[in-house]
């Protein structure tokens, strides 16, 4: 009896011993093929473009998570809201009204130059629309990474939102629609490096390209020479020839112009004009150049 | 017990974790949100290494890439990675009194940190500000705290 006993036991501590030794090395196994697993994603979903609708389906299920959070954040802060004081809003109400006024009187001459400018370029056979169908989304209300440089709408295909659709704030270009659920999007800002916009200057027309500068969050000019007429304080605004945002809306302020002889170009920053970081209504356009005006 | 009342326990700290990470916060807290989802999944592999695998690690990465907008697979193999060192350690950090505790995990954060750092460094799209390390910090400040809580929580769930 003791010695059976014994066996068993001895039986008992070989079989533990073997199977931690074979549970490590099968968990070293699987960590080896966790990791090949996940640098094959990343691979594939920085250079496979058919990759996004991966993406977009796997996102999905997420898109109540990121909306119930959003809900309750903005209940937090409509709960800030209502106790905030009278006279705050009488003031604010006040201001608002002051700046309608002036709005709409510059609006006023806006309608002017944009049915003379429609007429122009009816008259000159242009192609291009100059207003196109426009939807007011709001962000939702999640925060990021802080080095993601991308935020997230309430809007997707179910309102007809498409991949490349450009996206504007009230001061100027926010960036562009990179994944398209059902109920939300992702877009990309313009000062994500990945981001690449056409410009023109106001002051005299020089074009140029406005890249995402990931270290600074700014706008970088890229492959412009040192002898262009270019000043700080220079409002560019987007050129349309890139096929992605329609022309004339502002992108960003000259920041800084750097002449190093050392290098080729100059080095040249833009201010975004968007609140890239506080905007929470922004614009979405549904912009295609080649549709032609009857 | 079966396997099942375990795994909703950890389900709803995850969860937990997800939407704390998602919260807005003031713009001046941008760098200090602690990394909620790794604290959790680094406190269930040391106090129940046979229920928090690297591959459950790994599917919850996923889920922080999605969610976040970084490149898939980023946050997945780091967390694969920490939980896999912390539940090689689990019996030692066990054992740790909890400042010991606390320095260790600082460690396991920064070695996610600098993960993560070198994954954006070679997409060319570094974090603008020396203060990404300081996540770190407010992370191993909330530690203590938070491992009292999920003790109790796993108490209150009997989970062994």
């Amino acid at each position: 009896m003791p010695v059976s006993a014994g066996m068993t036991s001895k039986e008992q501590e070989i079989h533990t011993i073997r199977s931690i030794f074979t549970k490590q090395s099968q968990s070293a196994l699987q960590l080896f093929f966790l990791i090949a697993l996940s640098i094959v994603l990343m691979v594939m979903d920085r250079h496979v473009d058919k990759f996004r609708f991966i993406r977009e389906a796997l996102s999905f299920p997420l898109a109540p998570l990121q909306y119930a959070v959003s809900w309750s954040a903005k209940q937090v802060s409509y709960l800030k809201k209502t106790v905030s004081s009278h006279d705050d809003l009488v003031q604010e109400n006040v201001e608002l009204k002051a700046e309608r006024l002036l709005l709409r009187a510059k609006l006023q001459r806006f309608i002017a130059i944009e049915t003379e400018n429609n007429y122009l370029k009816t008259l000159s056979q242009s192609s291009r629309q100059i207003q196109g169908k426009t939807l007011i989304a709001e962000l939702l209300n999640v925060d990021s990474e802080p080095f993601v440089n991308q935020v997230v709408l309430d809007k997707g295909m179910r309102n007809n939102v498409y991949i490349g659709q450009p996206v504007f704030d009230a001061y100027g270009v926010m960036g562009q629609v990179i994944q398209a659920g059902p109920i939300s999007s992702r877009i990309m800002l313009i000062n994500d490096p990945r981001s690449g916009v056409a410009v023109q200057s106001v002051r005299n027309g020089v074009r140029a390209i406005a890249m995402g500068d990931g270290y600074s969050n700014n706008l970088k000019l890229i492959y412009i020479t040192k002898t262009a007429d270019i000043k700080v304080g220079d409002l560019f605004l987007t050129s349309g020839l890139g096929d992605r945002y329609p022309e004339g809306y502002p992108v960003g302020k000259v920041l800084s112009v750097s002449k190093d002889p050392a290098h080729q170009f100059a080095s040249i920053y833009l201010q975004p004009s968007a609140h890239l970081d506080s905007s929470r209504q922004v614009l979405l356009v549904w912009y295609q150049k080649h549709v032609s005006t009857p | 017990m079966s396997a099942r009342p375990n795994f909703v326990a950890i389900l709803i700290t995850v969860v937990f974790a997800l939407i704390l990470t998602l919260l807005p916060m003031p713009t001046w807290t941008v760098w200090l949100r602690p990394s909620w989802v790794l604290l959790v999944l680094i406190y269930w592999a040391i106090s129940a290494p046979h229920l928090m695998g690297i591959g459950t690690a790994w599917t919850i990465g996923l889920i922080v890439d999605l969610l976040s907008g970084t490149i898939l697979g980023e946050h997945a193999l780091a967390f694969t990675l920490l939980i896999y060192f912390v539940s090689r350690l689990s019996l030692r950090l066990r054992m740790y009194p909890l400042p010991q505790q606390g320095m260790s995990i600082l460690i396991f954060i920064l070695l996610y940190q600098f993960i993560l750092y070198c994954i954006q460094g070679f997409l060319g799209e570094l974090p603008t500000s020396n203060l990404y390390w300081l996540s770190s910090i407010t992370s191993v400040l909330l530690w203590p705290w938070l491992f009292v809580m999920m003790r109790d929580f796993q108490r209150w769930f009997r989970i062994m």
